[in-house]
């Protein structure tokens, strides 16, 4: 009991914690000249963190296009292509992905994927398409061990009846597995997406933290998670306040995507 | 069970948190600037070595926190790396204990081997875009700074005077991040501490002179900053003994064998 109570007890503190420290910096910057400029220089007073907020969807967006369709279809491919035996592998394996430090993924991400990207695309390399690459591989495991948990509690009856009907394997996965496990797959990409919105190290290491709108994939970004974890050590005062308020944000983010793939999980189970 | 066993976990655990406080001899806390820690470290080890009934522990957090717990009492030391001392530290004492050269960094495939303070102004404000317009080839400038708030940042910018950085400049949180950007990247401009110069990049000259230790000695090279230890004036005791010892002949050669220079 009292240990069950220990990890909802810490969330609690958590939320306390950093509401407690942000939501009056909020109230008295002003919602708008918060959350809506993007002006952000701590040191003259102006907290603006609208060019961030777009960061992270947009550094999360590109790691689904790049996460969603890989997991997914090497979910399809373990579950109704490959025997068991071979699966019971290769699972294992994918999950140890997730044991991997983002440090290492960051690592990767300067040393291989920015100098590509610099000498074929141009740009700094440092940049919103670096950082969508490394979590979008990030973000794999999650996806896929959702992914196949869902089709596998598909029942057998549904794969049967579309090949007794005469459509060919494929026609049968997306017709009618893909179909059956909509909502399912639905909540493994929103939980991959709270996974990538909320990781710091690597995209510190990879997305050039500028803090600006950017104009392309190409261009450096700062994310929410990156600025708090570059300035806290250094920042008191207001600024140090201005971080716990981007906290704010960030938790407020994280469980609505959270409560979007707990309601995708609900549908599922109760239409079945 | 469980309960009886996570409590007496936990009745353990704030016993020896309790227990910490309590060790025979003076403690001292030394706190702040993320340059110098590993520095502050190395002397308290030997200061220690000598004083044996003294204990230090250093802890990093930056300049900004070192003035911050010198001023509270949180830790009797603090230290600090900045050229000019914001005024909340004025009530504090301000010793300097070395200084650190601040040297301008490119890619060594730039051709480019020396920069005015001007031009670097501009460069860093984002005016200059193009290093043909220093000099350079037909490339254009990619600005590496350090966050907001990093003494090293505050102090170049204090230093070259009056610069607002560009929106464009990419941000690394370590001298080691900015080091291996500029390696990485042959169009990229980026500004170090001078003990941490290598190999894979290159120091420019600014207006003209060399980033060497001899030059920031002879006060010729100008992106100079100070290290200061912050204390609740007059020090006594153990802190005055021990900001002595890192003042002594043995504490200063200490400092220059790792990089740093001495504070005269």
């Amino acid at each position: 009991m009292a240990l069950a109570f220990t990890a909802l007890t810490s969330l609690l503190l958590i939320a306390i914690f950093i509401f407690k420290e942000g939501i009056p910096f909020i109230a008295r910057v002003g919602f708008k000249d918060f959350l809506l400029s993007s002006d952000w220089r701590p040191q003259a007073g102006h907290f603006g963190i609208y060019p961030m907020i777009i960061a992270s969807l947009l550094v999360t967006f590109g790691a689904m296009l790049v996460g969603a369709p890989l997991g997914i279809a090497c979910a399809v491919f373990l579950n109704e292509f490959v025997s068991r035996p071979v699966t019971r592998i290769i699972k294992p394996t994918i999950e140890l992905l997730a044991g991997i430090p983002s440090v290492v993924y960051g690592f990767i991400g300067v040393v291989v994927v920015a100098p590509l990207i610099r000498s074929q695309f141009g740009g700094p390399g440092l940049s919103m398409l670096c950082a969508s690459l490394i979590l979008g591989v990030m973000v794999l495991p999650t996806i896929i061990s959702i992914s196949t948990d869902v089709l596998a509690s598909v029942p057998n009856a549904y794969r049967e009846g579309a090949l007794a009907l005469g459509a060919t394997r494929w026609q049968s996965v997306h017709m009618v597995i893909l179909k059956a496990g909509r909502s399912g797959i639905v909540a493994a990409v929103i939980l991959g997406m709270g996974r990538a919105i909320g990781e710091t190290m690597a995209v510190i290491m990879v997305a050039g933290n500028t803090v600006q709108l950017p104009h392309s994939a190409l261009d450096s970004v700062c994310t929410l998670t990156a600025k708090i974890a570059m300035e806290m050590g250094s920042a008191t005062g207001a600024h140090r306040q201005a971080l716990f308020a981007i906290g704010v944000v960030l938790f407020l983010m994280i469980m609505m995507f959270n409560a979007l793939a707990m309601s995708a999980i609900k549908k599922r189970s109760a239409s079945k | 069970m469980l309960f009886k066993k996570s409590l007496i976990l936990v009745i353990g655990l704030a016993l020896i948190v309790c227990g910490c406080g309590r060790r025979a001899g003076t403690s001292l806390t030394v706190a702040g600037s993320t340059a110098f820690q590993p520095f502050a470290e190395k002397l308290a080890e030997q200061f220690m070595a000598k004083r044996p009934a003294v204990n230090i522990t250093v802890q990093g957090g930056g300049s900004a926190l070192g003035i911050q717990a010198a001023r509270s009492g949180a830790a009797q030391i603090g230290m600090a790396d900045l050229v000019e001392l914001p005024p909340e530290a004025k009530e504090l004492l301000g010793v300097t204990v070395a200084r650190d050269g601040i040297a301008i960094i490119v890619n060594p495939a730039n051709t480019l081997t020396n920069l005015g303070l001007e031009q670097i102004r501009g460069i860093f404000q984002g005016t200059i875009k193009n290093w043909q317009e220093v000099g350079g080839a037909d490339h254009p400038v990619r600005v590496i700074s350090r966050e907001a708030g990093s003494g090293t940042r505050s102090s170049f910018e204090t230093i070259i005077g009056g610069i607002t950085l560009a929106n464009a400049a990419l941000i690394q949180d370590s001298n080691g991040t900015i080091r291996e950007t500029v390696a990485n990247d042959r169009d990229a401009v980026g500004y170090l501490s001078h003990g941490l110069l290598n190999a894979k990049v290159k120091a420019l000259r600014a207006n003209g002179v060399e980033c060497t230790e001899k030059e920031i000695v002879t006060g010729r090279y100008k992106l100079v900053r100070p290290v200061f230890l912050l204390v609740q004036p007059p020090p006594a005791g153990a802190v005055k003994d021990f900001i002595d010892y890192i003042l002594s002949g043995e504490g200063q050669e200490t400092i220059r064998q790792n990089g740093l220079l001495p504070a005269q």
